[in-house]
Order: C-alpha cells, then sequence, then structure tokens
C-alpha cells in the first residue's frame, strides 16, 4: 500500500475497508515479497488480526487516532510480549520476551495494528541488513543491493509497500541511511524524546528510537504517538511533546538552512551531491536562505563513533551469558565455557568484532587513549553543532555518500561499511534529531537529503520536511511493482 | 599500538568470547584495522575539553521511591535455558 496514513485513516472512517481487511492486505504483501525482501523475520497474523479487530472495535467507538487500523511493523529490536524478539541474533533466535517495549506499549494504545518484526542488522551493528542471523534484506529498487542497515526490514518494508510506516532504531545512522537507500523518510529523534525501555540496547548514550514512512506528514503521526516521558527509562526526556502534525503548514520564509562544507567531501559520489544540491535550491525557492557553514571537527566522528559505540556495546552486552535467557551452548564443561561458548557460538562476526574493540578500549592501559580520548572529541562535535546552530535553524548535506551498494561489496572489508556512516554519526554523538527525506535519484537510485536541527527541534525539522514533499513528488515514487 | 595474537586471547578472554587459534591472526588483523581508524583521535585538538558521556549530561531523573515492578520471578524464570527451584543454574563452580 503506498497511501498515506491520513489517506487510510480516512478510508477507515469512511467505513470503505477495515483495519482487518488492511491487515489482511499487508499480510498478503509481506508474503508475496518474501522470497525477493526478506524484509520480516517474524510475521504475527493471530496477534495482528486480534489487534485489527480490537481497532475496528475502537474506529466504530470513534477512535481519534490517526494511527488506529492501520498496519506497521516492529523493529525487531522491540520487545513484545509473547512475541519473539530476536534483535537478529542466533543469541535470541528463541527469545519470547514476558513485557513490550514502551514504544510498543504506546502504539498498541492508540489502536495500531503491528503485523510482525522486521530483519535488521545483528544487536543494530551494521549498514547494511547483511550481519542479519536470518539473512540479508534486499532493496525493493535493486534486489541486487542492499536497503541499508541496521533498520534495512523496516526501510524496505515501507518501500515495498508492505506496510506505510515501520518503527526503527538510530544508533549511529541506523534509520536515516536505510531511509536514503530505500527513498522513503526517515525521523531520528532527539536522544531521550522516545524511550529506551525494552528496545534491546546496542549503545546506551547512543541509541534512539525513531520512525521510517512514505512522509514527513507520516513522522509527525507516528512520533506523537511514541514520544514521550517514560519514568521506566532515566534518560528519557521530561519535556512536553510538541504538535508535530499541527506544524506541519508552516511556510518556509526565513529558514536559515545551514549547508556544511564537510558534508559534501570526496567520498561523496558525484550524482548524491547533484541531487542534493538540486533539493537545496528547491529550499530556496521555498524561501529558505542557504548559509555556507562549517563544522570542523566533522572527520573525527566515525572515529569517535567506532570507539565509544563498541566501548558501550561490550559492556551491554555482557549480559548474554547462557544463564538466564538466550542461547546456551551445549554441555558445557565449565562455567567459564558455558559464557565463552555461549558467546562465540550465539554472536555473529560484526557483534564479536564491536565487543572486541570495545573491551580493548575499556581496558587497563588503553583506556585514556581510546575511549576518554574519543569522550573529549565528542564534546568537540556537539560544540560543532552548538556554534553552527547559533547562525542557522537547520543543517543539510548528504545523508549517505553514495547510493545503495550491492549485496556483499563491502562485507569483506569493516572499514569501508563503516565509512558509509559518515554524514550520520556525528548527529547521534551530538544527541540531536535528523530527518532523511527523498531528494531524487542517481544511477536510478533514491539519494536521500539529511537535515539536522538542535535538540528537541523535531517540529521545526517536520515542518521543513513536508514543505519540500508539498513542493516535490520524489518522496511518491515507489519501486516496480508496488500498487 | 600494534594488536598480537597474544593480546587478542586476552581481549577474548576479558570479552568471555572463545576465540580458536586459527582465529587469532585474522581477527588481530581487522582490530589493527578498526583501531587504526581510532588512532585518527590522536591529532585531535582536545587539551582542556572535558569528557562528553551522554548527550543530556544536565539531566538526573528522580522518582518516587516506590515499588512499581511486580514479582514475576516465574515469568523471567522461564526464559532460563536450565532452572529449578526458582534458582538459575549454571555449571558446577567448586569441587
Amino acid at each position: 500500500m503506498s497511501s498515506s496514513i491520513a489517506q487510510l485513516a480516512q478510508t477507515l472512517r469512511e467505513r470503505n475497508t477495515s483495519a482487518v481487511q488492511l491487515t489482511r492486505d499487508a499480510f498478503a504483501a509481506a508474503k508475496a515479497s518474501h522470497a525477493d525482501l526478506n524484509a520480516l523475520v517474524t510475521i504475527d497474523e493471530a496477534g495482528a488480526l486480534a489487534a485489527a479487530e480490537r481497532a475496528d472495535a475502537a474506529l466504530a467507538n470513534g477512535s481519534p487516532s490517526a494511527l488506529a487500523g492501520i498496519p506497521f511493523v516492529h523493529k525487531d529490536i522491540f520487545c513484545t510480549n509473547g512475541l519473539r524478539t530476536t534483535c537478529a541474533s542466533r543469541m535470541l533466535e528463541h527469545f519470547v520476551p514476558p513485557y513490550d517495549a514502551t514504544v510498543v506499549e504506546k502504539l498498541a494504545a492508540v489502536a495500531a495494528v503491528s503485523i510482525g518484526k522486521a530483519n535488521m542488522d545483528e544487536f543494530a551493528m551494521g549498514s547494511s541488513t547483511e550481519n542479519s542471523f536470518f539473512g540479508a534484506t534486499k532493496n525493493p529498487w535493486d534486489a541486487a543491493r542492499v536497503p541499508g542497515g541496521s533498520s534495512g526490514g523496516s526501510a524496505a518494508a515501507v518501500a515495498a509497500g508492505i506496510v506505510p510506516y515501520a518503527t526503527g532504531t538510530d544508533t549511529g545512522g541506523s534509520i536515516r541511511q536505510p531511509a536514503a537507500f530505500c527513498g522513503i523518510t526517515g525521523l531520528k529523534p532527539t536522544y531521550g524524546r522516545v524511550s529506551r525501555f525494552g528496545m534491546i540496547a546496542y549503545a546506551s548514550s547512543l541509541d534512539c528510537g525513531g520512525v521510517l514512512a512514505r512522509s514527513a506528514a507520516d513522522c509527525a503521526h507516528v512520533l506523537a504517538a511514541i514520544a514521550g516521558h517514560d519514568g521506566r527509562d532515566a534518560t528519557s526526556a521530561d519535556r512536553v511533546v510538541d504538535d508535530y502534525a499541527g506544524t506541519l503548514a508552516k511556510p518556509l520564509q526565513g529558514l536559515r538552512i545551514g549547508v556544511a562544507r564537510e558534508y559534501f567531501g570526496a567520498g561523496v559520489a558525484a550524482g548524491v551531491g547533484a541531487a542534493v544540491h538540486a533539493a537545496l535550491k528547491e529550499y530556496e525557492k521555498l524561501g529558505a536562505a542557504l548559509v555556507e557553514i562549517s563544522l570542523p571537527s566533522a572527520a573525527l566522528a566515525i572515529p569517535a563513533y567506532y570507539v565509544i559505540a563498541p566501548a558501550e556495546a561490550s559492556s551491554n552486552l555482557a549480559r548474554y551469558d547462557g544463564v538466564r535467557y538466550g542461547y546456551a551452548a551445549k554441555e558445557p564443561k565449565s562455567l567459564e565455557d558455558l559464557y565463552t561458548r555461549t558467546r562465540a557460538e550465539g554472536f555473529g562476526a560484526e557483534v564479536k568484532r564491536r565487543i572486541l574493540v570495545g573491551t580493548y578500549a575499556l581496558s587497563a592501559g588503553y583506556y585514556d587513549a581510546y575511549y576518554l580520548r574519543a569522550q573529549r572529541v565528542r564534546r568537540l562535535i556537539a560544540n560543532d553543532f552548538s556554534a553552527a546552530f547559533k547562525s542557522v535553524d537547520l543543517i543539510a548535506g548528504p545523508t549517505t555518500p553514495t547510493v545503495a551498494f550491492k549485496i556483499g561489496e563491502k562485507t569483506s572489508d569493516p572499514l569501508a561499511m563503516y565509512a558509509e556512516d559518515v554524514n550520520t554519526v556525528a548527529v547521534n554523538l551530538a544527541g540531536l534529531p535528523a530527518i532523511s527525506l527523498p531528494a531524487g535519484f542517481s544511477e536510478g537510485l533514491p539519494v536521500g537529503l539529511q537535515l539536522i536541527a538542535p535538540a528537541f527541534a523535531e517540529s521545526a525539522l517536520l515542518n521543513a520536511a513536508h514543505q519540500f514533499q508539498l513542493a516535490t513528488d520524489w518522496h511518491l515514487r515507489t519501486p516496480g511493482g508496488v500498487q | 599500538m600494534s594488536i598480537d595474537a597474544a593480546t587478542v586471547r586476552h581481549i577474548a578472554r576479558l570479552a568471555r568470547l572463545a576465540v580458536s587459534d586459527d582465529e587469532l591472526a585474522p581477527i588481530a588483523g581487522e582490530l589493527n584495522g578498526v583501531l587504526g581508524l581510532a588512532d585518527q583521535l590522536a591529532a585531535a585538538q582536545i587539551d582542556g575539553v572535558a569528557p562528553m558521556a551522554h548527550p543530556h549530561e544536565e539531566m538526573l531523573a528522580f522518582r518516587t521511591d516506590a515499588v512499581t515492578e511486580p514479582d514475576r520471578a516465574d515469568a523471567f524464570l522461564a526464559l532460563a535455558p536450565d532452572a529449578r527451584g526458582g534458582l538459575y543454574l549454571v555449571p558446577k563452580v567448586l569441587e
């Protein structure tokens, strides 16, 4: 389905369809595309149909939520009570959580209908969704290419028209980069805007729940439903949730967009740069002023991220010990043997690599040179943004340096894979909100424009993205075969 | 700082990850690659810059000191590979 959330909500209220019907349509689309895309790891027919029936009842009673009765998928990193939650890892292949994540609870509370769980890079570590225990997800625009990652299953499911939106998480670009590669809109909110409770931890000072959808208007509806303070997450922000849908219509006259020269470096493909520059011209037509800015520490973001994120991961993933839940090695000879074999057999190569890098960076003798230094550089990066936002309202650049790359192209070269995150990781280090929106095509594949805003300025981001989408139709383009 | 096979063995021990002898050299190569990236941090001008551990450092959350979680020990023990009598079972650590 390529209809917007607003269109579907209206169709439901006019009784031209039902939540049960939309849910059956989503199952059919998911099954039809499964062999080609591998976007979902679990389809929950029984649970979804029961939720759809409840949604139809809620709609009959005048449910006010724009999301009521509309099917979607959760990234398989959000714990779902009674439904297996794998994080695309052998470690959690059969893990059935006894509780719901806050994001899951909040979407269920507005009668949204989750049809299943989306594929991802194992424990959200990756930029291609090739690091999944359940096999790679493919890009709906070209099945020989990756959908990006780690929220690649979520992005592919939306781009392929299986569902109008999906939840995702973004630790270093994992919502924005797959949104860019799949030609959809992906919003990473401010750190703390969306509760992390029940969201399986990768790097806790960077992890951020968000949404992937066709348009900024759709993202606004979903963010409104999932944002908010949560006493179960000590890092959740105790701030009022803005009226995101209500501020979309504001004209952009006078908006100052900073164009960061570092985001157009040598690694940015010519076609990507051209599409992004054309999109920025469109913003000028809409009344925005482009201001050239500099983020001097931008080049240090990847090195800092690939110390801090693995360090936090090595600590977070210490919990997988074969004792309390998840995979356990068979016939352990000792407790040590249980731990070490459980982890060697249960984790994939990239997860182990990051655990080892993080353990090294935190180990005696290296902590100052790596972890502490990376944290100081993190502040330089955050300071760059604070300085820039004194003279501009938003910062723009390409979300990714290239369009979607081929499956297998970077799997043997971790550093080439990490370089994918060059324009996205700084945002996580600073904890800011950012959005990737479709900005054109290069080589027949979608290009994403990234907009970055000051903390908690999601309204400004969504407003700017929506105005662009009123003037352009890149976000309405769909790969062949999508109805 | 270059990582050799002995260092990989040491880190893997700290991380409780079983690594076979054949894997030591390839892992050392990969880790040297990633740490080569991290070594770019050495050029940063960080004198007098305080470490930043978190995006919202000023935030300190308080909550009412009250029990909010019901006792769900059975639901959690049911997830364990091996549990009996309300306890997680592990291989014997004392002979």
